[in-house]
């Protein structure tokens, strides 16, 4: 693992507590959905946590986080209780978009997570629009696309990799390589072996190709783009190769992938990673048990939480369809 | 009074200058609509004088425009998207049907749009398909969009603005065959004898029959108007000018006075505007229709290339037809 010696064992320590909250609320997720009280599916993003923690420990507060529906990771990262998240799945009242947005479309916007979208590549272009919105103010602000590999097929995905190269656009785009599809293995339908980064030089961007299982080399790339970004160097393509622990969604158990490859994989968790780097620096096991500990106490107490949550009103699907607030439709 | 005669086109051209003058957060995006103005040039002048920050010639990529709109929108500006031409929208439908118009609603209301998508629209220029359609179903059959056409210069300088100041997302359909139509513009109207936005108008009174219309087809309707004066008929033909929210309470008004009722439109029959209206009008004003609502629109095919299109388009005689058909009843 990548020893950063800006990192201070502290942080680290921190990091790893982030992952373990969002690693329990997926579990939880899972435990709910599993229990036929989070209805339709969900796509959890267990494996996926040092991206969402690396990268937004990389950012300003005002920086603006766009995921996918497999993104509850990045909503937690970027502030989201897991109370609310849970909320949100079970489709009640205080979840973060008071049930109407669900598992997909987790979205905070005061705290710049712009949302998650179902559509896969959607969320791409309106990541560069966020960030011209900061050319424009001279903030420097920088936005964040996360997508799957398999997002970059999709013709928003060229079509906004031009568009923020042309007009050097503060922005990034994470690809969290899990090297599926829902069910395909990205190489066997993708021209190239690293879908993300061997596009960039189509469109003479940066790349950067790394493991996404390491929290820090993930926080240290993201960090160096964000920097660009703000220099107004533009965008740069960022590759973390990673791994999803559960199927693609629902119940899916994933068979269709090998299962040398899968245990490959779980022996580089990303928990386990960064527990060894924490054991490197010399911070005892028991510190980091506590974190667990603490993790697990969070995570309890917004199951139950969520659980006890009222249901939304039945009257609010008919609210918000306009600015305001109405859904005055036909005369 | 300030009344200039513009064309269609020139009033939008101002109106757009306007509200780029009037709000900073406005911005243009569009192919070609920068140096060039637009192919209509309904965007001329505007980069000259605005800059390259606000009025941007963009790639040739219509679902990064429109999403890159969003997410603008999304962070407090008001960016304006020209499509070229109607049937170049299809590449953005998924930006317009399933983020656009969606964002706000499932944000819970976390998110604006005030997103407008300029589409010039519809046939009689002799162009082919994909430069002649009327994609006008598509969107209003969307919950989340609203949906406005102007018919005449004057509507064009103000719901031009109108649509612009809105909170929320608009497309914003111009009928490019009448974009060099004159007409007086009192661009120094008081703000309170505009015409509200999302309102139909009765733009000829009449007795007997009523004939609804929008965008290029309007002018149609009222020549069909001052034909049917000769038979001794008088038709009041109303401009619905907005799709979506519909406002249908002046046209009820009037069926409920004339008791016939004719939709005109270029988009194909099935399931289009007339469709809606007829079913509205109907539950509305059973008792008052002497004849069913009579809907006379394109056809059922791909948009026909440019002599056909003369067979394709709703005209006068057609009109004059379903107006005859409504009274034989
Ligand atoms: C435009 C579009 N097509 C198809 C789907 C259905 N779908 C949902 S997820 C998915 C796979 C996406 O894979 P990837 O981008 O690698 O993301 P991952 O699920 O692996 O995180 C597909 C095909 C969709 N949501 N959007
Ligand atoms: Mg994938």
């Amino acid at each position: 693992m990548t020893t950063t010696a800006e990192t201070a064992t502290a942080e680290l320590l921190d990091w790893y507590e982030q992952m373990a909250v969002i690693r329990r609320t997926e579990q939880a997720a899972q435990d709910l959905f599993l229990a036929g009280l989070v209805k339709g599916t969900t796509h959890l993003a267990a494996g996926h946590e040092a991206v969402a923690v690396g990268a937004s420990t990389a950012l300003r507060d005002d920086d603006y986080v766009f995921a996918t529906y497999r993104g509850h990771h990045h909503a937690i990262a970027r502030g989201a209780t897991p109370e609310e998240c849970l909320a949100e799945l079970m489709s009640k009242a205080t979840g973060l978009c008071g049930g109407k947005g669900g598992s997909m479309h987790l979205t905070k916007a005061d705290r710049n997570m712009l949302g998650s979208y179902a559509i896969v590549g959607a969320h791409l272009p309106m990541a560069a629009g966020a960030a011209w919105s900061a050319v424009l103010r001279g903030s420097g602000q920088v936005a964040v696309a996360f997508f799957g590999d398999g997002a970059t097929n999709i013709g928003t995905f060229h079509e906004t990799l031009n568009l923020a190269a042309v007009w050097k656009l503060p922005v990034l785009f994470v690809c969290e390589n899990n090297l599926y599809m829902e069910y395909t293995p990205i190489g066997s339908v993708t021209a190239v072996p690293n879908p993300a980064a061997d596009r960039a030089a189509a469109y003479r961007l940066p790349a950067e190709l790394l493991d996404g299982n390491d929290v820090l080399a993930v926080h240290a790339a993201v960090a160096t783009a964000a920097q660009r970004a703000r220099a107004g160097d533009g965008p740069t393509i960022i590759e973390a190769r990673t791994y999803r622990q559960f199927g693609h969604s629902r119940t899916d158990p994933g068979k269709y992938r090998p299962e040398a490859e899968v245990a490959q994989w779980l022996a580089r968790d990303p928990l386990t990673l960064a527990r060894a780097a924490l054991a490197d620096r010399g911070v005892p096991e028991s510190d980091v048990d506590a974190a667990d500990q603490r993790a697990r106490a969070l995570v309890e107490a917004a199951v139950a939480a969520a659980k006890a949550a009222p249901e939304p009103d039945l009257a609010t699907a008919l609210t918000d369809v306009w600015a305001d607030g109405s859904a005055g439709w036909r005369s | 009074m300030a009344a200039e005669n513009l064309t269609l086109g020139k009033a939008l051209n101002s109106g757009l200058r306007k509200a780029m003058e009037d709000d900073p957060k406005v911005i243009m995006m569009g192919e070609d609509i920068g140096k060039l103005g637009g192919v209509f040039r309904i965007t001329d002048g505007l980069q000259k004088d605005f800059g390259e920050d606000r009025v941007i010639d963009t790639p040739l990529a219509e679902s990064g425009i429109v999403g890159t709109a969003v997410g603008l929108a999304i962070r407090g500006y008001r960016p304006v998207c020209e499509i070229q031409f109607d049937g170049f929208v299809y590449p953005a439908f998924d930006q317009i049907v399933s983020q656009l118009a969606k964002m706000h609603y499932r944000s819970q209301g976390q998110v604006r749009l005030p997103v407008v998508i300029r589409i010039p629209f519809g046939g009689g220029i002799g162009a082919v398909e994909h430069h002649s359609e009327s994609p006008e179903t598509y969107f209003v059959h969307t919950a989340g969009l609203k949906v406005v056409t102007c018919a005449s210069p004057v509507d064009a300088y103000w719901m031009i603005q109108q649509a612009i100041a809105s909170d929320d997302p608009i497309v914003f359909l111009e009928p490019k065959r009448r974009y060099w139509e004159k007409g007086e513009v009192d661009t120094a109207a008081p703000a309170a004898q505009v015409f509200p936005l999302h309102a139909s108008r009765v733009a000829r009174p009449g007795t007997d029959c009523t004939v609804l219309a929008y965008g290029p087809m309007v002018k149609v309707a009222l020549d069909a108007a001052t034909a049917a004066e000769e038979d001794g008929r008088a038709l009041e033909v109303i401009d619905l000018r907005t799709l979506s929210p519909l406002d249908l309470t002046p046209v009820y008004e009037s069926v409920r006075r004339t008791g016939r009722c004719v939709v005109v439109h270029e988009a194909p029959a099935t399931l289009g505007m007339g469709a809606e209206v007829a079913a509205r009008v109907t539950e509305e004003c059973f008792y008052s229709l002497e004849s069913p609502v009579l809907r006379v629109a394109g056809f059922d095919t791909p948009y026909p290339a440019s002599r056909l299109e003369e067979e394709y388009l709703p005209d006068l005689d057609r009109v004059l037809d379903a107006v005859d058909r409504s009274f034989g009843w």
